[in-house]
């Protein structure tokens, strides 16, 4: 093989079917995957199921605490756990550049291969195109996947109620200012890791063991509160949250301070929002904190009847404002 | 959240505003003119404690909503040459004169870098020799020194694709308008931290002097803004106006000669045009003789349109704390900061686009 993407990988002649072989079985490859049919073969999955299906597209590859193929297995493992369900499979396309580095994708294929059997699901069918230089920027990878709904009914952002609890699963904005640190070669006193992990577990856990939860939802691109003001529009309901509840990891917050840039809009890759009726909270947060992916679970606020579709968040210091959904991109400030 | 900063401890912030309450006993209208306080106020939730005696208004202390309509057409017009811009993040979606933006411009081919700093568009001209750079300098007292040294560097590594468009503005000459303006009734002022690192204490003293106005330097955390508000307070009830610096932690009296000087080598002072204020006399700098040749007006001689003087935009009011933002007709159904018609709703620290996001 080429220690470079050539186009020919993508041809669908010999080199396809050696990248296949040497990369993508090599660390992809289960009974399903290997059959190499046109289309994968389901036979164990019935009732409801849930679908979810994401394109990844990251820079830089590879960043701390993950990379674009664990990634593209968590976010898309953690959507279909947010309906409520067990993620079984996961399709996988790669759209690659030309020139891409074969020990880069190589390396990505691994990371997926680790991520997926961590978190229990296997890749059953899969595309690989190749595009020449410039017309893709290195690696594009998306994955679709599906999974039996094991809640009933299932959670939906449009089922929080007034008199529900606000939880969060973990700290917030690790994963957005990992990436953009990262990014611009900025260095704090502890290097800022990105959250990206499976949620699957923990979700299947707290269906199991708590029952009634309304709403499940992870907070990533925009963040808790354009992820928040979501779930207050598609519910009709006003959500009131606590600021000083909402649990910011110290040097994320010193990162923030610096750039001028607010925790609440960071993207998330490994923490998930909990709703559901009030009595049922501390149950839920037991169940959260036992959990590696949920040790920092915090009760963040409540749904109330309030004005449909606003989120108002009580600051630190006691005073009321709006929390706002993010618009365009945070930009780096002036002065 | 961590809240481990002194300057963010709910409890102390809580102890100033009992004292503020106490303080408070007939009405007090203070006006902030730094963006980044503007912001503060909102965000800390500052703004719902308040006393209800206590009004709060938003002066010009954005660089980005200050920006003159003819020097935002300028910058359009030199988008759409055959050169490369580098900007700050800031001035991507403000409007021109009919609509354009540089993010519109952006997506119909021009070559828009959005950068950190000055010294980061000089390093694009130096990698890329066989294009024109052209970094648009906006900003007050507190980016201009990292311009001028820019500029200074790229005259002795002889850099000869790299431009300037200056469109900087001074603060107390802008201060000295608004303490001027019959029509502005104002009790107190708190005066921006960041700009005071460098210009010191001295520029600012005219308002206690000649206006009796009580000023305050102060910093950015909740804390910081609310000992301001309380000294403020209590200099106007005490009917003994001063300037005082709140914010020693950043800033020093005598602020930052080096900075200055600088400053005053590159630069010198011109009168200039501010959205919504209007001429200032001595707000402005431009290139002095030597540094011309980095002069991006008179390198491109860009053609701006001019302006529209009509757009309902009442910015200039707003501005001048004359109104609060919901009393403009165009807030929040015309102009929003998804599609904004003037600056105060662009930037993130302007006005209009705090009370957007923020007011309840």
């Amino acid at each position: 093989m080429s220690d470079r993407v050539l186009l020919d990988y993508g041809s669908g002649g010999k080199a396809s079917q050696r990248l296949i072989r040497e990369i993508f079985l090599k660390h992809l490859g289960n009974p399903g995957l290997n059959r190499l049919d046109d289309a994968a073969l389901i036979e164990d999955l019935s009732g409801p199921l849930a679908v979810s299906t994401d394109t990844f597209t990251i820079f830089p590859l590879f960043f701390p605490g993950g990379d674009i193929g664990s990634l593209a297995v968590h976010g898309t493992v953690n959507d279909v756990a947010m309906l409520g369900a067990q993620p079984k499979y996961l399709s996988c396309a790669f759209l690659l550049e030309e020139g891409l580095d074969m020990q880069d994708l190589d390396r990505i294929a691994a990371s997926m291969g680790r991520a997926a059997a961590d978190c229990g699901v296997q890749v059953i069918t899969g595309d690989t195109k190749v595009v020449p230089k410039g017309a893709a920027d290195k690696m594009f990878i998306n994955t679709t996947g599906i999974g039996m709904v094991i809640a009933d009914p299932a959670p939906s952002g449009s089922r929080a109620e007034p008199g529900d609890a606000v939880l969060i699963s973990g700290t917030m904005g690790d994963h957005g200012l990992a990436i953009l640190t990262h990014r611009q070669g900025l260095k704090f006193e502890t290097d800022i890791q990105s959250d990206s992990q499976a949620l699957n577990s923990l979700t299947t856990r707290l269906i199991r063991e708590v029952g009634d939860v309304h709403v499940l939802r992870d907070p990533t691109r925009g963040g808790l509160a354009t992820t928040l003001n979501e779930i207050a529009s598609q519910s009709g309901c006003e959500i009131l949250l606590q600021e000083d509840q909402v649990p910011v990891r110290r040097e994320v917050q010193g990162g923030c301070s610096f750039l001028g840039l607010d925790p609440l809009y960071l993207a998330n890759e490994g923490k998930f929002i909990c709703i559901l009726p009030e009595d049922l909270a501390s149950k839920a947060l037991e169940v959260m904190r036992s959990h590696p992916a949920g040790r920092d679970a915090a009760l963040i606020g409540y749904v109330r009847e309030g004005q449909k579709g606003r989120v108002v968040l009580r600051t630190s210091l006691g005073g009321h404002r709006l929390l706002d959904m993010l618009e365009g991109e945070q930009l780096p400030r002036i002065c | 959240m961590n809240l481990s900063s002194e300057f963010r401890d709910p409890d102390l912030c809580r102890r100033v505003l009992e004292q503020i309450q106490h303080l408070a006993d007939s009405p007090f209208r203070f006006m902030e003119v730094c963006g980044t306080h503007t912001v503060s106020i909102f965000q800390s939730g500052i703004k719902s404690l308040l006393p209800e005696n206590i009004s709060h208004l938003s002066g010009p202390g954005c660089p980005v909503c200050v920006t003159h309509d003819l020097e935002v057409n300028t910058f359009l017009a030199l988008a759409k040459m055959d050169l490369r811009l580098a900007t700050f993040g800031d001035l991507m979606r403000v409007p021109g004169s009919r609509g354009d933006s540089l993010k519109k411009v952006q997506a119909e081919g021009a070559r828009v870098d959005i950068v950190y700093s000055a010294f980061d568009a000089l390093q694009l001209a130096v990698d890329n020799p066989s294009e024109n750079v052209v970094f648009l300098a906006v900003g007050f007292e507190t980016t201009a020194p990292t311009v001028a040294a820019t500029v200074k560097v790229a005259l002795k590594q002889q850099v000869e694709n790299f431009f300037i468009l200056p469109m900087h503005k001074l603060v107390p000459p802008a201060l000295q308008a608004l303490a001027s303006d019959p029509d502005i009734r104002v009790d107190g002022l708190l005066l921006p931290g960041h700009v005071s690192t460098i210009t010191g204490i001295e520029p600012f003293m005219f308002l206690a002097g000649d206006y009796n106005l009580p000023a305050v330097i102060s910093g950015f955390e909740p804390l910081d803004i609310l000992q301001s508000i309380q000294i403020l307070l209590r200099m106007h009830k005490e009917k003994t106006p001063a300037v005082i610096n709140s914010y020693k932690r950043a800033v020093a009296d005598q602020g930052n000669p080096r900075a200055r000087k600088v400053m005053q080598e590159v630069f010198k002072p011109v009168d200039t045009a501010w959205r919504g204020l209007g001429d200032i006399p001595g707000s402005g700098l431009s290139l002095r003789k030597e540094y011309l040749g980095f002069d991006a007006r008179r390198k491109f001689e860009p053609a701006p349109l001019q302006p529209e003087t009509n757009t309902g935009c009442k910015c200039g009011q707003v501005l001048k704390g004359k109104i609060l933002p919901p009393q403009c007709p165009l807030f929040a159904s015309v102009c929003t900061p998804a599609e904004p018609v003037g600056p105060c709703m662009v930037s993130t620290e302007g006005s209009c686009a705090a009370f957007f996001k923020y007011s309840l």
